[in-house]
């Protein structure tokens, strides 16, 4: 596995793994109890190193070029 | 008739005529109307992928769970994200295989790189047991929607018959290009539908996101954490695992995989999915708005909330509208899943046990397996009364359980044999359908050990089994066939 293909176990460790630490409600953080918003930033995590696999990826970025 | 069931039949009526008009100047030949020749690219394939997701269960089910159970309804919003990432390695590899050997189904795959249509069969057979709670579920939430709109003055019952026959129609006549057209459609107002309604209804209620979930947790204490037994951390993380590997084995999931132009229109997409999913949070602040709002819906009625909730708070034009975003979440989904169980027992399982039928007596078939298809799910759909959310996690459970196989079969070497594949998902489905009927779990079974284990998904279970199971048929076939050459021992192992 290369080092961007790592990458796509950060969201599963962050999503799953950190719920543990994290089961509580306060504080709130916009708006929402604390393990919700920790849920939804890791979502959004979830896109920004998606976005870093594509770019890092040659494969993604030759087909790109072709059209 | 009252203004919201005007809106939600024109919209019915708009998106049957839009199906019909998509597949206007194309031959609807069996890989147009099953994989649009092979021509989405990303919009479309986003929308598909998007459009079988957000179905009737977002609406209705996610809002519902937030409503009785709480906390664990974000599983949801964790196993479609993460799912999207793996979907970065597992499709590209799927879709090249499928183009390159003009595969039309997902029992296709299994055939063609096992080199084995008996396992094709199998396949077949558990994705389309797979599909009948998932169609049951959409139909559910049609009859919900349409009788709820109507402000009870159509049975659900009535409501089901109707949106049954909209979407079977829908279905014979423009396959895959309907489901594409009216997933835009769809996707555009339940977007704007959600988004409105998990703003306004807090705002309008409480004065704000915040203060709604303080007023919850007063009238609730630990309502929005995870409980620390039954649907706890260690049931988030094991569903949340279970049902990701799931997510692209359903046959109609797997099968739209197969409609993109290239393989980097996966690629793309996996950044813009995750983000897309944050639409269920809006979801769920309705759900737990509607707890204090409009309390004690019990069981099953937990899907009623949104609705409920809707009726009390807006005029009934905007309930025509909440209701039209409904129907279309139920359409779109609905059709995928009739072609695609079509599809499958008209292909994979017919044209095996009658090999000389044409192309075009196959295609005709499965066309005509479509109103069959119904009429079995509206039969369960009238007689049931589980929750949106079990049926689902019921066919996840089911369509699981073809995941090693898959995996596993992804080199061009396969790991395993085709024997062992057989064995690993039947294995593991029969596991499935043990526990269903008994209503076992590892709790009943193992009383005395900690929440940790007792808690988890009991398809972590049936996934061991099936593993298990694989690799050591796989084994011991291979053992078998190789150490002893001659033609009487191989004659004796069934030739699956």
């Amino acid at each position: 596995m290369k080092a961007r293909d790592w990458l796509g176990v950060l969201p599963f460790v962050g999503m799953l793994g950190g719920v543990p630490f994290v089961n509580r409600v306060e504080p709130y953080v916009l708006g929402m109890p604390f393990v919700l918003f920790w849920i939804v930033l890791w979502v959004v995590l979830t896109s920004v190193i998606m976005a870093v696999v594509n770019r890092l990826d040659p494969a993604a970025r030759e087909e790109e070029h072709n059209g | 008739m009252n203004s919201a069931l005007i809106i939600i039949f024109a919209v019915l009526l708009l998106a049957i005529y839009s199906g019909i008009r998509a597949q206007k100047g194309k031959d609807m030949n069996m890989e147009q109307w099953t994989v649009g020749g092979r021509g989405f690219g990303s919009i479309f394939i986003f929308l598909l992928v998007a459009g079988e997701i957000y179905t009737t269960f977002t609406f209705l089910g996610g809002s519902g769970w937030a409503y009785s159970k709480g906390a664990p309804s974000y599983y949801v919003l964790s196993y479609i994200a993460l799912a999207y990432v793996i979907s970065y390695w597992l499709l590209p590899p799927i879709w090249r295989y499928a183009k390159q050997h003009r595969l039309v189904s997902q029992s296709d795959f299994f055939v063609s790189k096992y080199n084995s249509p008996i396992l094709g069969i199998l396949v077949a057979a558990v994705g389309v047991i797979a599909i009948i709670p998932y169609l049951i579920l959409q139909f559910k939430g049609l009859g919900i929607i349409v009788s709820e709109a109507s402000y009870g003055s159509i049975s659900p019952a009535v409501a089901v018959w109707i949106g049954v026959i909209g979407v079977t129609i829908y279905v014979m006549i423009s396959g895959i290009h309907g489901s594409a057209w009216t997933a835009a459609i769809k996707d555009i107002l339940i977007f704007f539908v959600v988004v409105f309604m998990g703003l306004y209804l807090p705002f309008h209620y409480y004065g704000g996101i915040q203060p709604m979930f303080e007023a919850v947790d007063a009238a609730n204490p630990g309502f929005l954490t995870f409980p620390d037994e039954g649907l706890s951390v260690s049931w988030y993380i094991s569903t949340v695992l279970v049902t990701v590997f799931g997510f692209y084995m359903w046959p109609h999931t797997f099968g739209s995989v197969y409609s993109a132009k290239n393989e980097n229109v996966f690629r793309k997409n996996t950044v813009m999915l995750p983000l897309y999913t944050i639409m269920l949070l809006f979801v769920f602040f309705v759900g737990f708005t509607a707890i204090l709002q409009v309390p004690g819906l019990k069981g099953a009625d937990g899907d009623l909330s949104l609705l409920r909730l809707s009726l009390k708070t807006f005029d009934p034009w905007i309930v025509g509208i909440i209701g039209a975003a409904g129907l279309l979440t139920a359409l779109v989904p609905g059709s995928m899943l009739l072609m695609t169980a079509a599809t499958l027992l008209a292909k994979n399982v017919y044209k095996v046990m009658a090999p000389d039928a044409s192309e075009v007596r196959i295609a005709k078939i499965a066309k005509l397996l479509v109103p069959v298809l119904s009429l079995i799910s509206l039969y369960f759909t009238l007689s049931g009364g589980d929750t949106l959310v079990t049926l689902l996690l019921m066919g996840y459970s089911l369509v699981t359980q073809l995941f090693p196989a898959l995996l596993f079969s992804l080199r061009r070497q396969p790991w395993i044999n085709k024997y062992g594949a057989f064995a690993g998902i039947t294995a593991g489905v029969l596991t499935v359908a043990y526990v269903t009927i008994s209503k076992v779990t590892i709790a009943t079974m193992f009383p005395s050990w900690p929440a940790v284990i007792k808690d988890l998904n009991i398809g972590v279970v049936a996934l061991l089994i099936n593993i298990i199971v694989m690799f050591g048929v796989t084994l011991v076939t291979r053992a078998m066939l190789t150490t002893s050459r001659q033609p009487a021992n191989t004659e004796g192992t069934p030739t699956i």
